[in-house]
């Protein structure tokens, strides 16, 4: 009997350390560095996009402010919107903006603040074709509709004179991977073509007429490169950092656009006075002769009241330095930075958060 | 003072007395501790499958509601209008895994074969450590590969040949692009062909020795002995490294989506892209917003279980019944 006393004591042991083994990880998981006493943890969780910007944004600030600890997650818009909604994190970030259809389905009011600016560009890759290529909105919504097929296309050899086309199929390549830069650019194709918002729209994913995905902009920019007569869509960043080949787009004065930090600010400082309404106006296809039709903005998505004094005022100290010292930071990262009216913006529409 | 439990728990029940008896002699000697701890294991993988089906099943209550069965046979994926089907991608998993095995069994087999009963055993081992090294590979590694290096094979080689030679068959028709059905199905058969070798080379060498000399000393070649005797001796552990095999390809994701095209789209061509439901699970899970969209995504990942279970149910049918021939008629 005294044996089997020992037996039942190790197991009820062994149960025991089985309990303890199993909760111990997820207790330690969420806090790898331990803060100092009266630190102050934000959570934030979102697109993907402006992760490098942000990462160093928060890093900054947390320079500045060694009390103040942001901890950002690029985990994706549609991940950083959920996590908003379950309130684990205190904002969220977004490369498209939430439509009113969205917002209803939170259960929090919203501020969205652009942050910085996106732009997406047609790459190719015609053997024989060495030259900058012009691109008008019709031929890049009927390439991409599936109505243009072959490359000597009068809708794209008349805007390129002295450039001689192969009569090959056009390969069309989009993302495969939900992203911000799909939304862009269908958002785009959307404004340029009454039959692509019709029959496609514009969303992160989108159910697409043609074409050949690749899993974000180097499957893509992959693909493009790997298949003779192929057409994509890239990111600035993803192309400047690269070297990718790309094209120029015509904007909404008839001017062919070359995609530069310099021509997607004038894209959204084009915008600016749409935006005295809603910050969340699209900037693709915007007024403007040096404008670059196919831009974004990207969003924070700040939730009116946070009942946490600190946490508040915080936050609001650092959006506040976002758009003044912090937009000093972007253009070293390849992104555009915010034109001064729209800082002005969203400047007036922080002092009306409570 | 422990023996009081037992001694009330006897004087309760006194006709299981023999039975508890016995679970305290088993308790003693380790046996009955063994057991429920083994039964504990057990019974967790069970557990977790259950749990694993029942969270798909409950978060996707919204499109079961609102498709119906209609999910499955729609053809049609699109997160603007909020329309979507399973079709396209349940084809594009199971194509692209049958031909990975179609391709992979023969291939895998012959050279676990060879590894075990024809080569030197220093060769052997060498060799059995790449491939086990090929296993460890990271699919992101494959699909980078398959991108750059036989994404460019397949467009200007094996697609042009396939063409020439099979192309009055639907399946080698159409344009040639390289990625499609036919470079995800070869990274497939890459990536589960060491795991055919690596397992079916154990089990081949784990064949008596006694049974090979029984077979050489009635006169057997050395061929027959391995094709008629150990390799029927080692079967069951074959299968089922045939059967991990197959698990791997209906799951695999990264190195799918790199080269299958992405398009949910349904063509008899091998060289048409396609897209399977492990790929579009990952591409568009982190950015779908809207809840139909993302409880659509999550009852894909229901399908993809369902389509594994049958899948290996089929398989496993197919094996019983040839098995059961293979013994009624040696």
């Amino acid at each position: 009997m005294k044996k089997a006393a020992v037996v039942l004591g190790l197991l009820v042991l062994a149960a025991g350390l089985m309990v303890t083994r199993t909760s111990a990880p997820s207790a330690a998981a969420p806090t790898p560095v331990p803060p100092p006493a009266d630190a102050l943890l934000i959570n934030a969780a979102g697109a993907t996009f402006p992760y490098p910007i942000y990462s160093k944004w928060f890093d900054a600030y947390h320079k500045m402010h060694p009390d103040i600890q942001i901890n950002y997650q690029s985990i994706g818009s549609g991940g950083g919107i959920q996590q908003l909604h379950a309130g684990t994190v205190d904002f969220g970030a977004s490369d498209m903006p939430l439509k009113d259809e969205m917002l209803s389905q939170l259960n929090l009011h919203v501020f969205q603040f652009p942050t910085v600016l996106g732009a997406v560009m047609p790459t190719y890759n015609i053997p024989g074709v060495n030259a900058e290529l012009n691109f008008t909105p019709q031929a890049l919504a009927g390439i991409y509709l599936g109505k243009i097929t072959k490359w000597n296309d009068p809708e794209i050899t008349k805007p390129n004179p002295g450039v001689s086309f192969p009569g090959n199929d056009i390969v069309v390549v989009h993302r495969s991977d939900g992203s911000g830069t799909t939304f862009v650019w269908t958002d785009y194709l959307s404004k340029v073509s009454p039959e692509w918002k019709s029959r496609v729209g514009s969303n992160t994913s989108v159910n697409w007429p043609v074409g050949l995905g690749g899993k974000g902009n180097e499957g893509v920019a992959g693909i493009v490169k790997q298949t003779p007569d192929s057409i994509g869509y890239v990111e600035l960043i993803y192309a400047l950092q690269n070297h990718l080949p790309y094209g120029r787009v015509q904007n909404s004065s008839g001017k062919f656009i070359k995609a530069s930090l310099t021509t997607v600010t004038a894209a959204a400082a084009g915008a600016a006075a749409q935006m005295q309404k809603d910050v969340r106006v699209s900037i693709t296809d915007a007024p403007g002769a040096n404008a670059f039709p196919i831009c974004s903005f990207t969003y924070l998505l700040i939730p009116t009241n946070i009942p946490d004094a600190r946490k508040d005022k915080a936050i609001k100290d650092f959006l506040h330095w976002m758009m003044t010292d912090g937009q000093n930071m972007v253009e070293a990262l390849n992104y555009a930075r915010l034109p001064k009216p729209v800082v002005a913006i969203e400047e007036k529409s922080l002092s009306q958060v409570q | 003072m422990a023996s009081l439990p037992i001694a009330v728990e006897r004087r309760s029940r006194p006709p299981s007395r023999g039975r508890v008896r016995a679970f305290v002699a088993g308790l003693r000697s380790g046996d009955e501790i063994a057991h429920l701890i083994t039964l504990m294991f057990a019974a967790s993988i069970f557990l977790i499958t259950a749990l694993l089906v029942f969270e798909l099943w409950r978060n996707s209550a919204l499109p079961r509601e609102h498709f119906g069965w209609r999910f499955l046979w729609t053809r049609v994926w699109d997160p603007v209008f909020e329309n979507f089907g399973a079709l396209p991608f349940i084809y594009g998993t199971v194509v692209t895994s049958s031909v990975a095995l179609l391709l992979a069994v023969p291939l895998g087999v012959g050279a676990a074969i060879f590894l075990a009963e024809l080569a030197p055993r220093r060769i052997s081992n060498g060799l059995t450590f790449l491939i086990e090294l090929l296993a460890a590979i990271p699919s992101v590694i494959i699909g980078v590969l398959g991108i750059f290096i036989l994404v460019p094979v397949v467009r200007t080689t094996v697609e042009p040949f396939l063409k020439k030679t099979l192309g009055f068959l639907p399946l080698f028709q159409g344009p040639m692009f390289g990625i499609g059905l036919l470079a995800a199905s070869l990274v497939l058969t890459i990536m589960v062909v060491p795991f055919i070798i690596s397992i079916s080379r154990e089990v081949l060498l784990a064949v008596p020795v006694e049974q090979r000399e029984a077979a050489l000393a009635l006169g057997a070649t050395k061929w027959e002995t391995t094709w008629k005797v150990v390799v029927p001796y080692a079967r069951t552990g074959i299968f089922s490294s045939v059967f991990l095999a197959l698990a791997r390809a209906l799951g695999e994701t990264m190195a799918v989506t790199m080269v299958i095209g992405n398009d949910p789209k349904i063509n008899a061509s091998l060289f048409a892209p396609g897209y399977s439901i492990a790929a579009v699970i990952a591409n568009e899970f982190t950015e779908a917003t809207g809840r139909l969209y993302l409880q659509s995504l999550i009852e894909l990942g229901l399908v993809l279980f369902v389509v594994t279970i049958i899948i290996n149910g089929l398989a496993r049918l197919l094996i019983l019944t040839t098995t059961r021939r293979a013994t009624a008629h040696p």
